[in-house]
């Protein structure tokens, strides 16, 4: 295809555009960030004449943002181990044993991946709530492994699904059980599969909201995101101190999206296109 | 003897997995059918069996009409736009140029961030006072007072909307890059050789080849646009007047507000209908995928 310059300088002026549009409002969070709080109900300047952590200091100091950091990065960690240990469990007979019903079991893990967090959080509550579980990390990691699951199966299945069977059958023929045909053999293969369904399995929790503002009640199991939410402002919104606090739980993301974003892309496709 | 081995292998591993989904994805929807069938009220301790009671004064309650309506509004408006912008991005980013592939990863960003901070960025970005949407557009003129973006009925439903386009158009990119990439480059180059203008190459050739692709996406957005919570939740809880009051948020007041248990449900399962009938198209569109990864066992 030719292309003139005229064409050139408009197809970049456009792409100038579309990232602008999609990064300035993260950007705009990141420089209220840095604003003290005088600067904030001034505008103009766009930027920070006298950039300052502060926000992020009262964060720490004022807050108890260490425990709820924690709990998130506790909880989604221990979410996405939980998810890839059952998910591979299941994804390998859907993928290559021979079992009836799969396309039954597959509807059901897919169809449970639709189901509406709103319509299954109240009766969740009240299984939660008779457990015991409440405002714990478990009360979280459990309903988010059940949610982050069904991507898991999916992409893990794909990605089993598109390994050589040979691998497997040569195992076989060479006096492997099922399981260890795939502990030894499909197992160590499935790395590049294994990152991309524990990251979107983590990203998940890590973003999730419902769930874990209806089972925490304290800062012993809150989460980032509810925290922003709650903040406790006695006179006004500290707009400051909840864009810093924005800005810390999107910086792993970043790390993760810029890092791993062809795994997570091929997980998201995985099971929207014939691969 | 082998077959045998491996189905029973088969079957044991499944059961994890498939145990937990059974306990914590379909149990709460049975125990949701059957909760919507009684009065149930946490703090009063009142549980009784209440019949159809429920669904009687929900279709006589205009709170769940405007509730419906409004979920209804907010899903086509949104799904319409992010389809058309995904297209029009999905076309740009597929194209070769230096740094494509940072824009591709850049361009994932709002879709992955927590969507709680997305809704936290856009109420300052639309503060009525120090938000800076109002400054560029008085900057530029384009407005001569500040305006009460999430404050003003007619208003709020399209700021919200406008969040949720920055949020998720990125999905749609991300899938449509993918069947962009799957397009044998040939037939653009046979398309070139007839001469075919850009306009009939992506009439004729890219758009019959991303359709199947495209209904797939469109279809998982509406599904996930119906059940959108966190959004309009920390944006604008409902208001003003109930103007973005979505069967989601509704269903939450009366559940968690409330304490409504019986009630409340009785909304979730309508809610859940909503959703089923979308994913049983979606699953009808998708069904030679399912084929595929079920068919070809051993």
């Amino acid at each position: 295809m030719t292309a003139g310059p005229a064409r050139q300088a408009m197809l970049r002026a456009t792409l100038a555009l579309v990232l602008t549009w999609a990064l300035s409002p993260i950007l705009w969070q990141a420089l209220t960030s840095v604003k003290p709080d005088t600067e904030l109900v001034i505008l103009p300047p766009l930027l920070p004449a006298q950039p300052t952590l502060a926000h992020y200091t009262v964060l720490f100091e004022q807050h108890p943002f260490n425990q709820v950091l924690l709990n998130s990065f506790a909880v989604a960690g221990l979410t996405a181990f939980a998810a890839l240990a059952l998910g591979t469990l299941a994804a390998f007979p859907l993928a290559r044993l021979p079992i009836r019903g799969k396309l039954l079991i597959l509807g059901v893990v897919l169809g449970c991946s639709l189901f509406p967090a709103i319509v299954t959080v109240g009766p969740l509550f009240i299984i939660i709530r008779a457990l015991g579980m409440r405002d714990t990390w478990w009360a979280l990691i459990i309903s988010h492994t059940t949610f982050a699951l069904p991507l898991t199966i999916w992409v893990l299945a794909n990605f089993l699904r598109d390994l050589p069977e040979d691998l497997y059958r040569a195992a076989r023929v060479d006096g492997c059980t099922p399981w260890q045909g795939f502990t030894r053999v499909l197992l160590p293969l499935c790395r590049p599969g294994l990152a991309a369904a524990g990251i979107l399995a983590f990203l998940f929790s890590w973003t999730e909201f419902l769930f874990a503002l209806t089972f925490t009640a304290t800062e012993a199991a809150r989460t980032v995101p509810v925290a922003i939410v709650l903040f406790p402002g006695v006179h006004e919104i500290r707009w400051g101190e909840i864009a810093a606090a924005s800005i810390l739980v999107t910086l792993p993301v970043v790390v993760l999206v810029l890092i791993f974003h062809r795994q997570i892309v091929h997980g998201l496709t995985a099971g929207a296109i014939k691969g | 003897m082998r077959d045998q081995s491996e189905t029973r292998t088969g079957y044991a591993l499944l059961l994890p997995a498939l145990g937990v989904l059974a306990l914590l994805a379909l149990y709460p929807i049975l125990a949701l059918c059957w909760l919507s069938l009684r009065h149930r009220i946490l703090p009063f301790g009142i549980d009784e069996f209440a019949g159809l009671d429920h669904y009687a004064v929900l279709l006589q309650t205009p709170r769940f009409w405007n509730s419906l309506g409004v979920t209804l509004y907010f899903v086509g408006v949104s799904v319409a736009l992010e389809a058309a912008l995904g297209l029009c991005i999905a076309l740009l980013l597929a194209r070769n140029f230096p740094g494509a592939g940072w824009a591709r990863a850049l361009i994932i960003l709002p879709w992955a961030i927590p969507t709680v901070v997305t809704a936290k960025m856009w109420e300052w970005i639309y503060h009525p006072d120090f938000g800076v949407l109002n400054y560029l557009l008085q900057a530029t003129g384009l407005v001569s007072a500040p305006v009460n973006w999430l404050g003003t009925p007619s208003l709020a439903i399209h700021a919200a909307i406008v969040a949720d386009v920055w949020k998720t158009t990125p999905f749609v990119v991300i899938l449509l890059l993918a069947g962009l990439a799957m397009i044998p480059p040939d037939l653009y180059r046979a398309s070139a050789l007839d001469g075919a203008s850009p306009w009939a190459t992506f009439r004729h050739v890219t758009l019959p080849l991303l359709r199947p692709i495209l209904l797939v996406v469109v279809l998982f957005r509406m599904i996930d646009a119906l059940r959108a919570f966190d959004l309009l939740y920390v944006l604008t809880g409902g208001g003003p007047a109930d103007t973005t009051e979505t069967l989601a948020i509704y269903t939450y007041k009366i559940l968690f507000q409330t304490l409504q248990f019986g009630y409340g449900s009785a909304i979730g399962v309508v809610m859940f209908l909503v959703v089923t009938l979308v994913s049983l198209l979606h699953f009808w569109v998708g069904r030679a995928d399912f084929r595929r990864l079920a068919g070809r066992a051993p």
